[in-house]
């Protein structure tokens, strides 16, 4: 049987609140992993193992957040810059992230601000349903 | 000192589980200043004896070719001291594992007793660094880990 988006946000909430280590009312929809819950980047790999276990699924690399060698390859990153070729490659590999605002300035170091608590909603929601 | 917190292991199921035994004394330097009159195990080195046992299981299923590092605590609960003379058990069992890393929950125990909940997860730095490089040589699992191995005959 599917599942409700609301069942999946449950979910994801709770693998966010204990992988970082916060309560759960803090992992709204908006909130951004790196900046506004304090993700580092070993807390990926804790999010994914979470999900998966709680999803009943497996998450390739590179699927859910970027892939680091996206971020090194020259023909996607320039000058501090993710080239169109760059994002590209962002949209086709992750249609459940918003490249709208981050099309207006694609600094890489703002890459990971894309990923918010909606964002692995969106893939979990097309990855289970 | 050489940076041992585990003395042997007791058992070691490849890619499942390992148990590791650490003999605590008092010829350890340390005890002496933590603390002076009532020398106690620091938490941190029972930890750091968990990441040692789940660290060379983790390694082994990849015959020790990536280089793996603790990189988070997810959990360290701990219920009781552990002083010289006791002998203290880590049991580390694997939770995950990916291209990236993995996952243990570990246990401690002494006399039958409960000492610690330790969750860690481990990096296979190689694979995460985009664009940083490493020496080549396995600087995490040098020989004298391998030796605790010996005895139980896994290969590495």
């Amino acid at each position: 049987m599917a599942m409700t988006r609301d069942e999946i946000f449950a979910k994801v909430q709770e693998g966010l609140a204990d992988a970082l280590g916060k309560d759960p009312e803090e992992i709204t929809p908006e909130a951004t992993l790196m900046g506004d819950l304090g993700a580092e980047s070993i807390d990926f790999l804790d999010i994914q193992f979470r999900l998966e276990k709680a999803f009943s699924i497996k998450i390739p690399r590179g699927e859910m957040v970027v892939d680091p060698s996206t971020l090194s390859n020259p023909d996607f990153v320039k000058e501090g810059k993710v080239t169109p070729a760059g994002l590209a490659e962002l949209k086709a590999k992750m249609p459940h992230c918003d490249l709208t605002e981050f099309e207006k300035n694609p600094d890489v170091n703002k890459i990971l601000d894309l990923f918010t608590v909606q964002t692995l909603v969106n893939y979990i929601v097309g990855k289970v349903n | 000192m050489r940076w041992f917190w585990i003395d042997k292991f007791e058992q070691f199921e490849p890619g499942k589980r390992a148990v590791a035994v650490k003999c605590v004394s008092l010829a350890e330097e340390h005890l002496h200043d933590h603390f002076p009159l009532y020398p106690v195990m620091p938490n941190a080195l029972i930890l750091e004896g968990m990441a040692q046992t789940g660290g060379i299981l983790v390694g082994q299923m990849r015959n020790f070719e990536e280089k793996v590092v603790l990189a988070k605590v997810t959990k360290a609960v701990f219920h009781r001291h552990i002083r010289p003379g006791d002998r203290i058990r880590h049991e580390a069992v694997i939770e995950n594992i990916s291209e990236a890393g993995a996952a243990i929950a570990g246990t401690v125990t002494c006399d039958g007793e409960k000492v610690a909940e330790i969750a860690l997860m481990f990096s296979h730095v190689d694979q995460n660094m985009a664009g940083m490089e490493f020496p080549e040589e396995n600087f995490v699992f040098h020989e004298g880990f391998r030796l605790l191995l010996d005895s139980l005959k896994v290969s590495g």
